[in-house]
């Protein structure tokens, strides 16, 4: 059942540019040539009836309700499956029309059951339409001696169980029409193919991979074939429970950096379901596991309402007031600052908040505070890419829009899991590589991409961990010196003085294919394969994920991809660029809001006077000229006493921080730690004043996704603890004497339109009438800018920067031979803080280590036998998962449960340029142990009992 | 701040601009970054590690903090 507010045109539309004139039940008409006569007539205000087509799937044909008369033509066409034709005559409507479709209704009826009241999809069924649409009350073959009964599950042959294994939705195969949507959605919109039609005739039923249970299948838990579904076959369990929905308000999920467009339908102010928006600029119609269906920890009871302060560490909780515990922030701020300086405080912003919020957060920062000591958790994760790419082409963002890759003749993948981290995007990517597009991937382990159904990656460069410089400059080094260079591009668009420095420098031979294959671990000859794939097509595109940018040479393969992507021309039009892939939903928007301590909102440096006077003039205050502390910083300054009071919202650094020992005695150090956050996560254990977030349902604002692709927040819900995020932060000002007055998120992004040449022309009015703006968006390119770089690099000319591989410290020995690398799975998300607390912990419960079976058995261990990771940083214990995704001398781990301890093995290593933390490569030592270790047992076991004294018990310390 | 990590720090951002550049050059890139992105009170700190004669710094790296030490000497006095 697609959104209630969705008018559905009944199949997709035409790319042609081409107009093509017809004529619609006697009146005229243009449309795209290639558009179906269906969807021409939807475009008219005709609706024509249907239950196969729906306007998110290419037409299929089966249903025969669609039939038209064309003038010329014989018999009935389908209107879903005929496409338009310059001085087409067609008629919607006639008797005959009308009594073909009411003969198929009443077939269509004689098969599923006719008692609407209480069906989940009751008012919003295809069917229930249709039939109501030609008076069909019944169908006369279920009446009178001489009709035959009604079909059923013995007449069929087939079991009619419905099938309720998935936590989100069931499946009633009694309700199912067989029209095939739900099989085509799997396969068009989502890109896994689980779904079939089974048995033949009147045995055709839909099941999930070989007949098995949904949760037990292929099936990802998308979704889209839910969405897809004419009936309620196929549909949300908590419309089951939730009154029936009444309004659908557009919002974007709150998940990773894809920012899929959702509509979230509610009554009586609570969420019914949430469905992707099919207008979505980025997903296209299509949403995951996690934005669909895992936004029940929204109102989950562990959320934290009212807002508590106490004196130290070993202290209860002592509820308070919000006036109260804003105060008491306040005043400790101001005290530390009086008594050790001004630049004893700062703050983290949120990537998981809105603009607005992070905005403000900075501007408190640096206006009430009078520091640049603000910073945000692309700290560690994708800080290596605002700083390389700026560098290089002179913007910290990716270069496309998604739908490029549809463009795209090649399509290099490194680094970045996105069937599992950014799955909506997997499928569009799905999308292009069944079209023809070709895949490179270069990643230690098997991603699914590498070979999945009807697609195969044309290589695969199984690199060894932090090898990644090695592997880009070996490319180079094929494209240089096999004369795979855009001259003409490189001389037109890029500082040729820096060119020729790389051309040399990649070009010796000790960047060759041949010499670096003994640090990738890659045979040169497949290397070269690879370059050769790349450089020589038309368009090729390079999408990177932290497998790049979580080492010690994050920001040089930053670097040295934008070179390869300049050299070979591949920058400045659709199909090609280089594209992040954002892991948070806002991480894009957190660092263009001015979160890093070296720059002013719009990646200006804070050392530029006529940016600094332009935010000094519009702020009212003095700014500091200096750039201030990043986090492994602040935790430095902490423990050297010179950092004593910290503003955190909505960031969990203590489980997601490396080396959570030293995060641990930080934030232990500290005077006073404000957090703001939704629940008690790990970091408010070491909190003096907890202030309870708002989830993204409960407040307006706006997300930026990978794509720079601006979209609104909207209110579904009123907040919880009372107070939205930016009103909390406001607050905060204004106790710290730093006034602030905003009455709607919108007036500070007026604020922000103001102050960020990339942002002039951005409002939510614009927002409302356009649905999204890729930034810039100003005098230039009022609408924004899909593809960027297009006639020269925003910093001019591009730069090319020499990259010399560096080996990382980090290496294994004979005490720690193992690597170990770390990853996401699709279910759940970052640390868990939001999917932990919703079913999708029925897909992964615990986080495993992967092995593989030569490790494994080297050192006697079994699939899920407990294993000990030691490292030089600490120790762990997991179970272990014993398969060859990974190679031998890799180990794999998630990060999603804070009892893992992933980040009590990692160590304090981090990229030369940003200080981004290097979590994909820590040396460690494996042995089979008998149980985890005790302190994780009471991890589990709190957790298990939902923490019931979180008010109560004093911080573990 | 712990000397020996701040020395790495400098030590790592040298290693990336020694390879491109002639020494001299390449402490002048090493400089500027700490100078762009360096919090003020790991840049006097790092000066008084050099200062204090730390063994481990990195011929670049040395020579960049001797940048910046001439900096805060010109700024301070």
């Amino acid at each position: 059942m697609y959104s209630i507010d969705h008018t559905d045109l009944g199949t997709p539309p035409s790319t042609s540019s081409t107009m093509v004139n017809i004529e619609l039940d006697g009146r005229p008409f243009a449309v795209p040539d290639g558009t179906s006569v269906m969807r021409a007539a939807a475009l008219a205000g005709i609706s024509i009836p249907k239950l196969c087509a729906t306007d998110s799937l290419k037409s299929f044909g089966s249903c025969r309700l669609c039939l038209v008369e064309i003038d010329g033509r014989k018999g009935y066409p389908a209107s879903c499956t005929t496409l338009v034709a310059d001085g087409m005559k067609v008629r919607t409507e006639s008797p005959k029309l009308t009594q073909l479709r009411k003969g198929v209704v009443e077939l269509y009826v004689s098969e599923h059951p006719l008692e609407c009241d209480g069906c989940p999809a009751d008012k919003h069924c295809e069917l229930q339409d249709m039939a109501q649409l030609h008076g069909v009350t019944g169908s006369p073959y279920l009446a009178g001696d001489a009709c035959p009964p009604r079909v059923t599950a013995e007449s069929r042959a087939v079991a009619f169980e419905p099938d309720h294994s998935n936590p989100y939705f069931n499946f009633n195969p009694e309700l199912c029409i067989v029209c095939s949507r739900c099989v085509r959605a799997c396969d068009e919109t989502q890109g896994t193919l689980a779904l079939t039609i089974q048995g033949r005739g009147l045995a055709s039923q839909v099941a999930a991979s070989a007949a098995e249970p949904f949760v037990e299948s292929e099936c990802v838990s998308c979704g889209a074939c839910v969405e897809a579904c004419p009936t309620a076959a196929l549909s949300e369990k908590s419309l089951l429970t939730a009154p029936a929905p009444v309004q659908a308000v557009t919002t974007t999920c709150a998940y990773c950096g894809v920012g899929c467009s959702l509509k979230a339908e509610v009554a009586d102010g609570k969420v019914a379901r949430m469905v992707p928006n099919r207008a979505g600029h980025a997903n296209q119609g299509h949403a995951c596991v996690k934005g669909r269906f895992a936004y029940g920890y929204a109102t989950h009871a562990d959320r934290i309402t009212t807002p508590m302060i106490r004196a130290t560490l070993s202290d209860p909780w002592r509820e308070v007031g919000w006036d109260e515990a804003i105060g008491h922030a306040a005043r400790e701020f101001k005290r530390i600052q009086a008594k050790y300086g001004k630049g004893a405080v700062g703050g983290i912003t949120s990537s998981r908040c809105t603009n607005e919020e992070t905005f403000l957060v900075q501007k408190l920062i640096r206006a009430a505070f009078g520091n640049n000591n603000v910073d945000t958790c692309a700290r560690v994760c994708h800080s290596p890419t605002g700083y390389g790419l700026k560098q290089t082409l002179g913007e910290s963002a990716g270069t496309q829009a998604f739908t490029s890759v549809m463009k795209s003749d090649v399509v290099i993948l490194m680094g970045a899991n996105p069937t599992e981290g950014h799955p909506v995007f997997a499928s569009q990517l799905k999308r292009a590589l069944r079209a023809g597009t070709k895949l490179i991937v270069i990643d230690p382990r098997k991603i699914a991409l590498v070979d999945s159904p009807h697609v195969v990656a044309a290589h695969h460069l199984q690199l060894r961990p932090g090898t990644n410089v090695a592997m880009i400059n070996a490319l180079a080094h094929v494209v240089v010196t096999e004369g795979l260079v855009r001259e003409d591009f490189v001389a037109a668009r890029c500082e040729m003085p820096s060119f020729d420095k790389w051309r040399a420098f990649v070009a010796d031979k000790r960047n060759s294919p041949e010499a670096m294959e003994a640090v990738t671990g890659v045979a040169a000859d497949v290397v070269r394969a690879a370059a050769r794939l790349y450089a020589s097509v038309p368009n090729g595109a390079i999408y990177y994920g932290l497998g790049v940018t979580e080492h010690s040479q994050g920001s040089t393969t930053v670097l040295g991809i934008a070179n390869l992507a300049m050299a070979t021309g591949n920058v400045g039009r659709e199909g090609v660029g280089v594209n992040p892939l954002r892991g948070q939903n806002n991480v894009q928007g957190s660092c263009d809001m001015g979160s890093f301590p070296h720059e002013l909102p719009g990646y200006r440096h804070v050392s530029d006077p006529v940016v600094r006077a332009t935010f000094e003039k519009a702020w009212g205050v003095t700014l500091d000229n200096e750039a201030g502390l990043r986090i492994p910083n602040m935790f430095e300054a902490a423990l050297d006493g010179s950092f004593r009071g910290m503003y955190i919202q909505g960031e969990d650094l203590a489980q997601s921080d490396p080396n959570t020992q030293h995060v641990v005695a930080a934030l232990t150090a500290l005077e006073c730690l404000v957090v703001q956050d939704i629940f008690m996560c790990e970091t408010a254990k070491f909190a003096h004043v907890l202030l309870p977030g708002s989830s993204f349902l409960e407040k307006d604002g706006t997300f930026t996704n990978a794509e720079r692709r601006i979209s609104r927040v909207r209110k579904v819900m009123e907040p919880l603890p009372g107070l939205a995020d930016w009103e909390v932060t406001m607050r905060l000002a204004n106790a710290l004497g730093y006034p602030m007055h905003y009455d709607h998120p919108s007036q500070i992004m007026d604020e922000i339109a103001s102050l960020m040449p990339t942002f002039t022309g951005v409002s939510y009015e614009k927002l409302d009438r356009l649905g999204s703006i890729q930034w810039p968006c100003n005098d230039e390119a009022p609408e924004g800018t899909p593809t960027m770089h297009i006639d020269a690099f925003v910093r001019g000319k591009g730069k090319f920067f020499v990259t010399e591989y560096v080996a990382t410290r980090e290496r294994s020995t004979s005490r720690f031979p193992l690597l170990l690398t770390t990853g996401r799975v699709l279910s759940q998300y970052n640390v868990g803080a939001q999917t932990r607390r919703t079913s999708n912990n029925v897909w992964h419960s615990e986080d495993r280590v992967e092995i593989h079976p030569h490790d494994a058995e080297t050192r006697g261990i079994a699939d899920g036998d407990w294993i000990g990771i030691t490292s030089r940083a600490g120790e762990t214990v997991l179970r272990a998962t014993v398969t060859d995704k990974v190679q031998p001398g890799v180990i794999y781990t998630t990060f999603h449960f804070p009892e893992s301890g992933a980040n009590v093995v990692t160590t304090d290593n981090s990229d030369w340029a940003t200080n981004c933390p290097e979590y994909k490569v820590t040396a460690v030592e494996v042995v089979k142990v008998d149980k985890p270790l005790d302190w994780q047992i009471r991890f589990r076991q709190n957790r298990e009992t939902r923490l019931p004294s979180r008010h109560t018990t004093p911080a573990a310390v | 701040m712990h000397a020996d990590t701040l020395v790495r720090m400098v030590n790592d951002i040298s290693e990336f601009f020694a390879p491109a550049n002639p020494e001299a050059e390449a402490a002048v890139e090493v400089a500027g970054h700490i100078t762009r992105s360096w919090d003020p009170r790991m840049r006097r700190q790092i000066v008084e590690i050099w200062q204090a004669g730390h063994a481990d710094f990195s011929p670049v790296g040395r020579a960049a903090v001797e940048i910046l030490a001439a900096a805060a000497a010109r700024k301070a006095g």
